[in-house]
C-alpha cells in the first residue's frame, strides 16, 4: 500500500514516519501529479487557513476532491479533520467537503489551553488512547451515517468516521501508539466495513 | 486532562512547521499575513529594522498592540519578551499570546539569565547561534529554537552562519563515540543528557526556525534546503515595496523550497526587498545576535 500524506505545511513528517513504523510506504504530496497511484491520503496538523490556500493555489483541491468521490480513502487529524469538513462554522475558510460534519476552530481557546488525556475509543480496543489536543477543533455536528468514534468526558465528538472518511480532532501522529494508523490502514485496504 | 505539558508545548511548534511566521505591527499587517497563509504571526510594536533605526531600549509590546492583533487573526499569535524578563513572559502568558519569543531584538533584562521557561504553561521560542546555544536554551525549556542571524539588516549571511553551526554541530555529535561526549557536553556548555539525545537522534529535540535576514523566496528556500524547519520573516515583508505579494511568494517557497522553478515563478514582479544592509559595517555593539548567550 502506498499513502500519501498532504505537505503543504505542518507535521506531515510525523505521519510519514508513523506509518513507516507500520511497513507501509508514505510520500509527500505537494502538487496534483503526486497524488498518483496512491491507496489513501492523509491531511496533517497544521495551520488550516494555510494549508487551504496552499492546496487552492497549487490545483490539489479539484484532484482530490475527485480521487475521494472516486472511492479514495482520506484521513485527517486536527486541522486535516478541519479541511475535510463540510462546514467550519463562522470561518471563510475552504474546506472540501469530504466528511458531513460541521467543525468549530481553536474550540478550546488558545495554546494555554491545549491539552493531553487519554480517550475511550471503543474500534481501537480497551486501552485509552493518548490524545494530544493543541489548539483543536471539535466536531460540532454530523450527518446520521456518521459515525462518532471518540468522545470528551462532556460528550463532545472528538473523532469519527463516514465510510471512507476518517478525522480526528487530536494527533495520533505525536505518539507512539500506532493503532490510529493502523484502523485507518485496515479502512483503506477494505478490511472494515 | 492536563494542560501545559512538554509534549502540547512541542507539539504547536510541530504544527507550525513548513510555515512562515511574519512579524507584524497592526491588525491590518495581521489580516493581510493570514490571507498570504503566514501560519503564525509575531505580533510588534515594531519592526526589528525600525527597532535598530530608532535606537534606545526596546521593550515588550504596548499589551493593546497584541491584544487587537488576537482579535482580528485566527492563526497563533506570538509575541516578544526581554532575554530574563520574567515578568513580561508572565504579563504575555496571562494575555494569552500562543507562544512568547524570548528575543535578542529587544534590549536584555538581565545579562547573566535567560527566563527559567519550564515554570510557564505557555511555550517559548528561543534564538541561538550554534549548537551549544540551542541546548542550552532548550534546557530552560524553550519548545522552539530559531537561529538568530542578524534581525532588520535583510541580509540573509548571519542565519546561514548559524543555520550551517547548528547542523555542523549535530554532524559532530553523531559520528562521536561515547567516551568523547562528556567533553563535547562540557565544551557546548550543554545539558550532558540532550547533548546525547541529539547524539541518538541526529536531531534537535524540538523544532528550529530559521529567523533574522529573509527577504525574498529564496532566502526562504535556502534555509529551508540547509535545515530549516520553517522560517521567521520579521521585517523583510513589510518593510518591502509590496508586502501582499512577496507574503504569498514567501510562503509558497517555503512549502515548494525544493522545487526551483516554482521559486522562480514566484519571484517575479514583487516590487523592491526591503533595503538591506552590510552585517560588517555595522559597529560590533550594535549586533542584536550577541545578546544572550
Amino acid at each position: 500500500m502506498k499513502i500519501g500524506v498532504l505537505a503543504s505545511q505542518g507535521a506531515f513528517i510525523e505521519h510519514i514516519k508513523t506509518l513507516n513504523k507500520l511497513d507501509t510506504e508514505a510520500v509527500p504530496v505537494r502538487l496534483p501529479g503526486e497524488l498518483k497511484g496512491l491507496d489513501g491520503l492523509i491531511f496533517p496538523g497544521g495551520e488550516s487557513t494555510t494549508i487551504s490556500r496552499l492546496m487552492a493555489s497549487y490545483k490539489l483541491v479539484d484532484e482530490i476532491d475527485a480521487l475521494a468521490k472516486d472511492g479514495m480513502p482520506v484521513f485527517g487529524t486536527c486541522a486535516g479533520m478541519i479541511l475535510m469538513a463540510r462546514e467550519i462554522s463562522g470561518n471563510t475558510t475552504q474546506s472540501l467537503g469530504l466528511m458531513d460534519i460541521t467543525v468549530k476552530r481553536n474550540a478550546f481557546g488558545r495554546q494555554v489551553d491545549s491539552f493531553e488525556t487519554q480517550l475511550k475509543i471503543q474500534v481501537l480496543g480497551e486501552k485509552p488512547f493518548p490524545a494530544v489536543f493543541i489548539r483543536a477543533p471539535i466536531i460540532e455536528s454530523y450527518a446520521e451515517d456518521v459515525e462518532v468514534l471518540a468522545r470528551l468526558d462532556d460528550d463532545t465528538p472528538v473523532a469519527a468516521r463516514q465510510g471512507k472518511m476518517l478525522g480526528a480532532a487530536f494527533h495520533p501522529e505525536l505518539t507512539d501508539d500506532l493503532r490510529f494508523h493502523e484502523y485507518f490502514l485496515k479502512m483503506a485496504s477494505g478490511k472494515l466495513n | 486532562m492536563e494542560k501545559g505539558t512538554w509534549k502540547v508545548k512541542t507539539g504547536l511548534a510541530q504544527m507550525l512547521k513548513g510555515g512562515v511566521i511574519m512579524d507584524v505591527v497592526t491588525p491590518e499587517h495581521a489580516k493581510i499575513a493570514e490571507e498570504a497563509g503566514a501560519c503564525a504571526v509575531m505580533a510588534l510594536e515594531r519592526v526589528p529594522a525600525d527597532i535598530r533605526a530608532a535606537g534606545g531600549v526596546a521593550r515588550m509590546a504596548d499589551p493593546t498592540v497584541i491584544e487587537n492583533i488576537m482579535k482580528t487573526v485566527t492563526i497563533p499569535v506570538m509575541a516578544k519578551c526581554r532575554i530574563g524578563h520574567f515578568v513580561e513572559a508572565q504579563v504575555l502568558e496571562a494575555m494569552g499570546v500562543d507562544y512568547i519569543d524570548e528575543s535578542e531584538v529587544l534590549t536584555p533584562a538581565d545579562e547573566n539569565n535567560h527566563v527559567w521557561k519550564h515554570d510557564f504553561k505557555v511555550p517559548f521560542v528561543c534564538g541561538c547561534r550554534d549548537l551549544g546555544e540551542a541546548l542550552r536554551r532548550i534546557g530552560e525549556g524553550a519548545a522552539m529554537i530559531r537561529t538568530k542571524g542578524e534581525a532588520g539588516t535583510g541580509n540573509i549571511v548571519e542565519a546561514v552562519r548559524h543555520m550551517r553551526a547548528v547542523m555542523d554541530g549535530i554532524r559532530r555529535l553523531v559520528n562521536m563515540p561515547q567516551e568523547e561526549l562528556m567533553k563535547e557536553a562540557k565544551e557546548l556548555g550543554a545539558p550532558f543528557e540532550i547533548v546525547a539525545d541529539v547524539r541518538k537522534t541526529g536531531k534537535l529535540p524540538v523544532v528550529n526556525f530559521a529567523a533574522g535576514g529573509v527577504a525574498t523566496p529564496a532566502d526562504a528556500a535556502l534555509m529551508m534546503q540547509l535545515g530549516a524547519e520553517g522560517v521567521f520573516v520579521g521585517s523583510g515583508i513589510f518593510k518591502s515595496s509590496n508586502p501582499e505579494v512577496r507574503a504569498k511568494a514567501i510562503v509558497k517557497a517555503t512549502t515548494h523550497y525544493k522545487d526551483p522553478g516554482i521559486i522562480a515563478e514566484v519571484s517575479k514582479k514583487l516590487g523592491d526587498a526591503m533595503p538591506g544592509l552590510d552585517v560588517n559595517q555595522i559597529p560590533d555593539e550594535e549586533l542584536l545576535a550577541k545578546r544572550g548567550w
